[in-house]
């Protein structure tokens, strides 16, 4: 178990070096960041001067070198527009994503259960066909669009919600900005929240729908009818319990689409997290904080996914000796 | 699949009938909403909650020389002098001036003015805010002809320049006293205060006294500022008492708000939403024609055939400027013959846009080039207002007079970079005189490139007119406006006649907001709306 634990860390840490790796070459290739910082009237010798003092003019080694002795000391670079350092900038910016994915994922549990599994048993009825098709609409739909069409719905023409912005937000725990204790901040979650969990929705009820089909033909269903169970019990025990599996899989691996989409949801909505920060950040060159953030997500990746592993690895056997052959 | 379809089908006509519900509720809602308001209720803070597509980066004016930054100068620092709608020099700080010499302009300081420290505003603070405008990066170019400042008492200064300079009082525009007490000394940082940092803390960066109408209270960087009238504010004129400025990028987004009430002001304004902002109740427009020149350089270096003034002269009359202000720009910007807008002292009547196709053949069959050639172009796609599209329009009306072009357009994050590389025989590029005069353009654009100097330092065309050049300096020294006016203006028409480079059009600005303010009154061609002045009814 040692041993695996070792591998996968120094996997882990690979893999990091060849994100921060690529993210610094786009950085280094991307354009340059002094322009945004100046007037038109500053001369180009006066630029070079600027980029020379923000180390910018080095080989591209040297500042891949620099950068990665600064990351080890948890020091990700300076954002040039903030006027901060960069990791402060995103862990401020964290809260406000957090909530919203968590909000849009609680949507999503939420209707998509019921819905795949009504849809799996009852595949004929009305309803379960009228969810299959807002499915197709809800998957072909670009998430902008479906933010716009929920802006000018709810904000412009019944005036219901408000159109941009996280409204009034409470400090809990000292930095942790938070939108969910006051009515005002769950008014302008209701929007983002539905406009992010649009893309995602119609796919877990497709997938729980399919997957328990497909339980609900199985020799030990069969089985637990012939014995004479409830309907009930048979459907949520016995094949619903088995659907979950490949489906936490498959949420694994959305967690990476999410943080995509994300990023044009928060655009829309003008929403203040790591998404919109890391759009404005490559509008504005603000290089450093790019990279900064392409590093971030690829540890929170990298950390989720290690543990994952080794805890797979403590449950299940099987995955430690496949992982050695 | 066709029971899907079906479905599919009977979804559409749920929604609709959902929108349709909808948008019949939201009639009810509108009108509940006007019930609310005609009850009597008592008056609250005035709060204006404004919209731009972005916000200040810094507390610092001089930290960059920008119109966002000026726009929040306006609002918490005063400069000495400012433009009114008619571009005449409006008092401020400075209640009168007079020419004592060729060198030295005598300013009178406003007696009683307070900084929101509680310090009171002295000459010593000009001279302080001059000496830091000749340090910043980004002003140091602008303030360079001046010796600097000199305190006669506490109320008269003198701003003396190293040669006679006829900008003097464009340039006072730019001094937005800085209070010297404030910014003197070290922080808790031991650093200095006054120190101009553009990409690290610095106490200026985050703290601000100036004498402005409006403090800022509150402000988390892109998310929101908070600024609340000074109570000492020498002027009454407006009667907003709060300003909650929620930068919003998204253009879609920024007219939502507006149209849902959640903000009051809006800036800019997209052009695909103009019409809908103009029709609705309860809303108001105001456009102006700006002072944005957008041009395409010829670079008759790196291409012979654009180094023959005839075949520059076909391009000219090949290009239809109305056509594409009108179909491309959807009317929103203003043609374009000069560098000059309309208000400026070059601006010249006379140098009108010219289109004629069959003009434009004749002259290229006499030209050199009479087959035509080809070129490559570059240009940025989201720089300026539709500046991919204008770009693609060039091409195809240059495919006329049998010029082939291949153009590749690019991020402006990687533009400046190929532009200034000069990687392309024809270059776009927008420009607006930061000291709106006519004489910036043709340092910049049209004199002929001087690494030393500095002159033509955007000029990609390589333009190089030895007359240009000359009326450009002599207008520099020049103090007597009509002698300025008529180098300038000469400058433009030999610019015209040669085809030195093709002009575009201005690109207009735009303000919208809900009525009961006197929006117009306070908005002008520089794009800097005098917030202290707003008055919502």
């Amino acid at each position: 178990m040692f041993a695996f634990s070792v591998k996968r860390i120094l996997q882990a840490v690979i893999v990091m070096l060849i994100i921060s790796f690529i993210g610094f070459a786009i950085k280094h290739n991307f354009g340059d960041p002094v322009r945004d910082l100046v007037g038109q009237r500053v001369t180009p010798t006066e630029r070079a001067e600027i980029r020379e003092k923000l180390g910018l003019n080095d080989p591209f080694m040297v500042q891949y070198v620099r950068f990665l002795g600064n990351a080890v000391h948890g020091n990700l670079g300076q954002s040039y527009f903030f006027k901060k350092p960069a990791t402060e900038v995103i862990i401020k910016k964290a809260p406000a994503t957090l909530e919203l994915v968590f909000c849009s994922a609680l949507i999503i549990i939420l209707l998509s259960v019921p819905c795949g599994i009504y849809s799996a048993i009852k595949p004929k009825s009305w309803f379960s066909k009228f969810i299959m098709g807002s499915s197709i609409v809800g998957v072909s739909m670009p998430v902008f669009l479906t933010a716009i069409l929920l802006i000018y719905i709810f904000s412009v023409e019944l005036h219901w919600l408000p159109s941009y912005g996280r409204g009034e937000t409470v400090r809990l725990f000292g930095w942790w900005d938070s939108g969910l204790l006051t009515l005002d901040g769950l008014k302008h979650l209701i929007m983002p929240s539905i406009a992010l969990s649009s893309i995602m929705l119609p796919l877990f009820i497709r997938l729980i729908r399919s997957e328990m089909m497909e339980v609900l033909e199985t020799e030990y269903v069969k089985y637990a009818w012939a014995k004479g169970i409830q309907p009930r019990r048979v459907w949520l025990v016995h094949a619903f319990k088995n659907t979950l599996l490949p489906v936490i899989t498959v949420g694994g691996v959305q967690l990476g689409i999410m943080v995509a989409f994300t990023i044009l949801t928060e655009t829309v909505f003008q929403w203040q997290g790591m998404g919109s920060m890391f759009i404005e950040s490559v509008e504005r060159s603000d290089t450093s904080l790019m990279v900064a953030y392409l590093v971030f997500v690829g540890i929170v990746f990298v950390l989720v996914n290690t543990f994952v592993d080794i805890i797979y690895g403590l449950v299940n056997p099987t995955v430690r000796v496949a992982g050695r052959q | 699949m066709m029971s899907t379809i079906k479905s599919a089908g009977k979804f559409s006509l749920f929604l609709l009938t959902l929108i349709v519900a909808a948008m019949l509720l939201a009639g009810c809602g509108e009108e509940k909403k006007e019930e609310k308001a005609a009850a009597p209720e008592a008056p609250a803070k005035v709060t204006l909650k404004l919209a731009m597509d972005a916000d200040p980066v810094s507390l610092d004016p001089h930290v960059q020389l920008s119109g966002g930054m000026l726009q929040y100068s306006h609002m918490v620092f005063d400069s000495l002098v400012r433009y009114d709608k008619d571009m005449n020099f409006q008092p401020r700080l400075a209640e009168k001036w007079e020419r004592i010499d060729d060198l030295t302009m005598r300013f009178h300081l406003r007696k009683g003015v307070k900084f929101h420290s509680g310090n009171p505003f002295t000459a010593a603070d000009v001279v302080f805010t001059i000496d830091r405008l000749k340090k910043s990066d980004d002003y140091k170019g602008l303030f360079e002809p001046f010796v600097g400042a000199k305190a006669i008492d506490d109320y008269t200064v003198d701003l003396i320049t190293k040669s006679p300079y006829g900008l003097v009082l464009n340039m006072a525009t730019y001094v937005f006293p800085m209070d010297k007490a404030f910014y003197s000394g070290t922080d808790d940082k031991g650093k200095a205060k006054d120190l101009i940092i553009k990409t690290d803390y610095s106490f200026a960066n985050e703290n601000e006294s100036g004498t402005g109408p409006f403090m800022v209270t509150a402000r988390e960087q892109g998310v929101k500022t908070v600024f609340t009238r000074f109570a000492d504010y020498w002027e009454k004129t407006g009667n907003i008492e709060e300003i909650v400025l929620s930068p919003i990028k998204n253009d879609a987004t920024r007219v939502a708000a507006l149209l849902s009430g959640d903000v009051d002001f809006i800036m800019p304004v997209p052009p695909q939403d103009l019409d809908r902002i103009k029709t609705t109740e309860g809303l108001q427009l105001v456009t102006m024609s700006g002072s944005r020149i957008i041009t395409f350089q010829l670079n008759q270096k790196s291409n012979p055939a654009l180094a023959d003034p005839k075949v520059r002269l076909a391009m000219a009359y090949a290009y239809d400027n109305n056509g594409v202000v009108e179909k491309i720009m959807k009317g929103f910007a203003t043609a374009a013959g000069q560098m000059s807008p309309k208000g400026y002292v070059g601006y010249s009547e006379k140098l009108a846009p010219r289109y004629d196709v069959e003009k434009a053949k004749a002259l290229m069959a006499e030209s050199g080039f009479p087959n035509g050639f080809e070129a490559t172009m570059i240009a940025p796609n989201n720089r300026y207002v539709n500046d991919e599209k204008i770009s693609e329009a060039f091409v195809s009306m240059m495919s006329k007079i049998g010029i082939k072009i291949s153009l590749k357009t690019m991020p402006k994050a990687q533009y400046w970079d190929e532009f200034d590389a000069q990687v392309a025989d024809i270059q776009m590029i927008g420009w607006h005189s930061d000291t709106e005069d006519s004489g910036n353009f043709y340092e910049f654009l049209s004199m002929c490139r001087n690494a030393e100097t500095g002159y033509g330092q955007y000029n990609s065309g390589n333009y190089c007119n030895a007359k240009v050049d000359e009326l450009t300096l002599a207008a520099q020294v020049e103090t007597d406006p009509a002698k300025r006016a008529a180098q300038c203006q000469e400058v433009e028409t030999i610019q015209y006649d040669e085809a030195g480079f093709i002009p575009l059009h201005w690109q207009n600005l735009s303000w919208a907001s809900k009525t009961g303010m006197n929006t117009e009154d306070i908005v002008n061609v520089m794009n800097f709306p005098y917030f202290g002045d707003l008055v919502i009814k």
